[in-house]
């Protein structure tokens, strides 16, 4: 059983309702002390419905949020120890940026004195000291959202919750500041709550995804985890690309379970639970799982014929149709090694798997 | 700044420039006609001798600006002494205007914000009703106010037969009747650019106030309030500056006792008893004085834009 100080934010049972729509419907989540959490899904999956639930600013139609074995889902937002970063900032436009950052300060009833200085140490941490006496309007998109950042850090927050905060920026920008989140989180020890729509974001920067789609919590677990073993379609759709065939099982046996596709294609992968003989479900194949050979490898290779190729720069895709059967796509890298396996169009080839690249979904 | 630039031609610029003007002419024709030629007639007349019944003599004179400032004694002999009369008229006047646009703000900023916080169908329809009692000519607005505050009016039933208070409160023909009469004139000017300001407010400053750990009283002081200031200010001068010269109030709520300065310009040049040139020097007055505090507004918000 974890000690309330090990679960920094407890969801339990909360549905939020709008009349008669339901933006989330019963999600139950734990989220660990000192955790980069994320929140991901497309947009209307509810999952800022859930984080402004947690900030406050959005009450809870049933169900009961703790903060650390505190209920706090009927205390306003005032009074929770947490901090959020907003999708477009929301800085104080009439303040300069060290006013901005001491807010939260000044209003937790330090001294004006006090406030600048931890501001100004803050503002440090995120590299903006220079910018101190600027108003937000005379800064540049990223400066603005290290401003938010800092002032949402300011007041040593027990939680951190980030609404979608890098989707302003660009990308090269934005492939810096999660680097930059990510040594954040560990260096101040803060959980982070963190809101996105983008998968590859939240692969990079989470130590746990909860994937939620139509205010449903599709599944829970590492970024590997998530990525490597998606428990539904939406899932493996969802996250990276991947090849979605409809097989149907044949025979169970030693955890692994004897598939076949389109009649002719046999294949064999690990078992899931709760899919047994008979059952007719996706299954999801990962392209950069997947190579190309002139001759079958296996006997389980599948035949087919090269349709296009497709120069990506790192990775280059090759679109396979299966003889009598659906289309694949195979990625292998840019690379020597990655090379030798590319094909011309219209050449006879074998798709070959490596263990692993094969996954039953539940739909 | 205008013209085709660099590479526009100067024929197109030259053309350019007769369209601008010809398109421009009903506007300098309207100020001409409307603003300017009616100011200098005041300027002009203020610096004129005034005629016994109405009416000036073309003869410079600097007697209206010496009345205003300076007494001389009955028969213009005495030394000058500074003449207490009009300026505390003024002075009443800008303590009137300022009640009622106090007032206006208390009432109006509440009403604005409540306005724009509604769901946007229904603001057209909150506005609407701001603005109906404005359909109604002022005169009729103003005395429609004394009925409602004399003494066997509903207001001062309406608090008798409550048992609030057992005497009429005797409203009428004071600066307070004055003041609420003023008040009640110009509300919408104050509700409304104040409404525009908070519509168009960003919401999500005064969420992040709140999760900075703000009150409900702190985000309203340190964030939406200085976020639209800039309407605040726009709503203060808009009620005050009539309030400033306003004559109908006055006359018909207020006593002798709060004769304010519209009434004062008004009386010379009413009948036969009037002082043009004295009348349009307080005119004169009364304008510089608004135009400074109008300035000294422009700096203050060109500051805080700054």
């Amino acid at each position: 059983m974890p000690q309330d100080r090990d679960i920094a934010i407890d969801v339990q049972n909360a549905v939020k309702r709008y009349g008669t729509f339901a933006a989330l419907k019963k999600i139950s989540l734990s989220i660990r002390d000192n955790e980069f959490f994320t929140l991901l899904g497309p947009s209307g999956c509810g999952k800022t419905t859930l984080l402004r639930m947690i900030a406050g600013f959005e009450d809870v139609t049933e169900g009961a949020i703790f903060l650390y074995g505190q209920e706090i889902d009927r205390l306003p937002p005032h009074k929770r120890p947490v901090n959020t970063v907003f999708q477009n900032y929301a800085l104080f436009p009439h303040m300069d940026v060290l006013e901005n950052v001491g807010f939260g300060l000044e209003m937790l009833g330090k001294s004006k004195a006090e406030a600048r200085a931890r501001a100004g140490e803050v503002l440090e941490m995120v590299q903006l000291s220079q910018f101190a006496a600027r108003k937000p309007s005379q800064l540049s998109g990223g400066q603005q959202q290290r401003v938010a950042l800092a002032r949402a850090l300011a007041p040593r927050p027990k939680v951190l919750l980030l609404d979608e905060p890098l989707s302003a920026l660009d990308l090269k920008l934005r492939k810096a500041m999660q680097v930059e989140l990510k040594h954040l989180q560990r260096e101040t020890g803060i959980t982070f709550i963190f809101v996105t729509h983008d998968q590859e974001e939240a692969l990079t920067m989470s130590d746990r995804i909860a994937v939620m789609s139509s205010g449903e919590l599709q599944q829970l677990g590492e970024a590997r985890e998530i990525y490597e073993r998606p428990r539904n379609v939406f899932v493996a759709d969802f996250i990276g690309d991947t090849n979605l065939m409809e097989v149907t099982v044949d025979a169970v046996a030693k955890g692994r379970a004897q598939c076949h596709l389109g009649g002719r294609h046999r294949l064999t992968c690990d078992a899931v639970d709760g899919i047994g003989p008979g059952a007719k479900v996706h299954m999801s194949l990962r392209p950069e799982r997947l190579f190309l050979s002139a001759d079958p490898v296996a006997d389980e290779s599948l035949k087919g014929r090269v349709r296009e190729m497709i120069y990506i720069g790192t990775d280059i895709a090759t679109i396979v149709d299966l003889d009598g059967g659906p289309q694949f796509t195979v990625r292998s890298s840019n690379s020597s090694r990655g090379n030798a396996r590319i094909f011309e169009p219209g050449t006879e080839v074998a798709v070959n798997m490596e263990h692993g690249a094969a996954r039953l979904l539940i739909d | 700044m205008a013209g085709g630039g660099a590479t526009g031609g100067a024929v197109q610029s030259e053309t350019y420039r007769e369209a601008r003007t010809l398109l421009l002419l009903p506007a300098w024709v309207t100020l001409g006609l409307l603003t300017l030629a009616p100011l200098m007639i005041m300027l002009v007349y203020s610096f004129l001798t005034k005629e016994f019944r109405g009416g000036v003599i073309w003869e410079f004179s600097l007697d209206a600006y010496d009345q205003f400032f300076f007494d001389r004694g009955l028969f213009g002999d005495e030394p000058p002494k500074i003449e207490w009369t009009y300026i505390g008229i003024f002075w009443r006047s800008i303590w009137q205007a300022g009640a009622a646009t106090t007032l206006s703000l208390l009432i109006g900023f509440p009403t604005a914000y409540f306005i724009a916080t509604r769901p946007e169908g229904q603001r057209a329809l909150w506005v609407f009703l701001v603005t109906i009692p404005y359909w109604v000519n002022l005169l009729i607005r103003t005395v429609s106010m004394k009925f409602l505050l004399r003494d066997e009016g509903p207001l001062n039933d309406g608090l008798i037969g409550l048992g609030i208070i057992s005497e009429p409160l005797g409203i009428v023909n004071t600066n307070l009747a004055v003041q609420l009469g003023l008040f009640y004139s110009y509300l919408p000017f104050m509700v409304l650019p104040i409404y525009a300001a908070v519509e168009r407010y960003n919401f999500a400053l005064s969420e992040a106030a709140s999760d900075l750990y703000a009150p409900r009283w702190a985000v309203m002081r340190r964030i939406v309030i200085p976020s639209v200031k800039p309407g605040i200010i726009a709503g203060c001068i808009l009620v005050f500056v009539p309030s400033l010269g306003s004559f109908l109030a006055p006359d018909l709520l207020g006593g002798a006792k709060t004769f304010m300065i519209g009434s004062l310009i008004e009386e010379q040049f009413k009948g036969n008893a009037g002082n043009w040139p004295f009348g349009a020097a307080a005119s004169m007055i009364l304008l510089t004085m608004v135009l400074i505090l109008l300035m000294i507004f422009a700096r203050q918000s060109r500051k805080e834009a700054a």
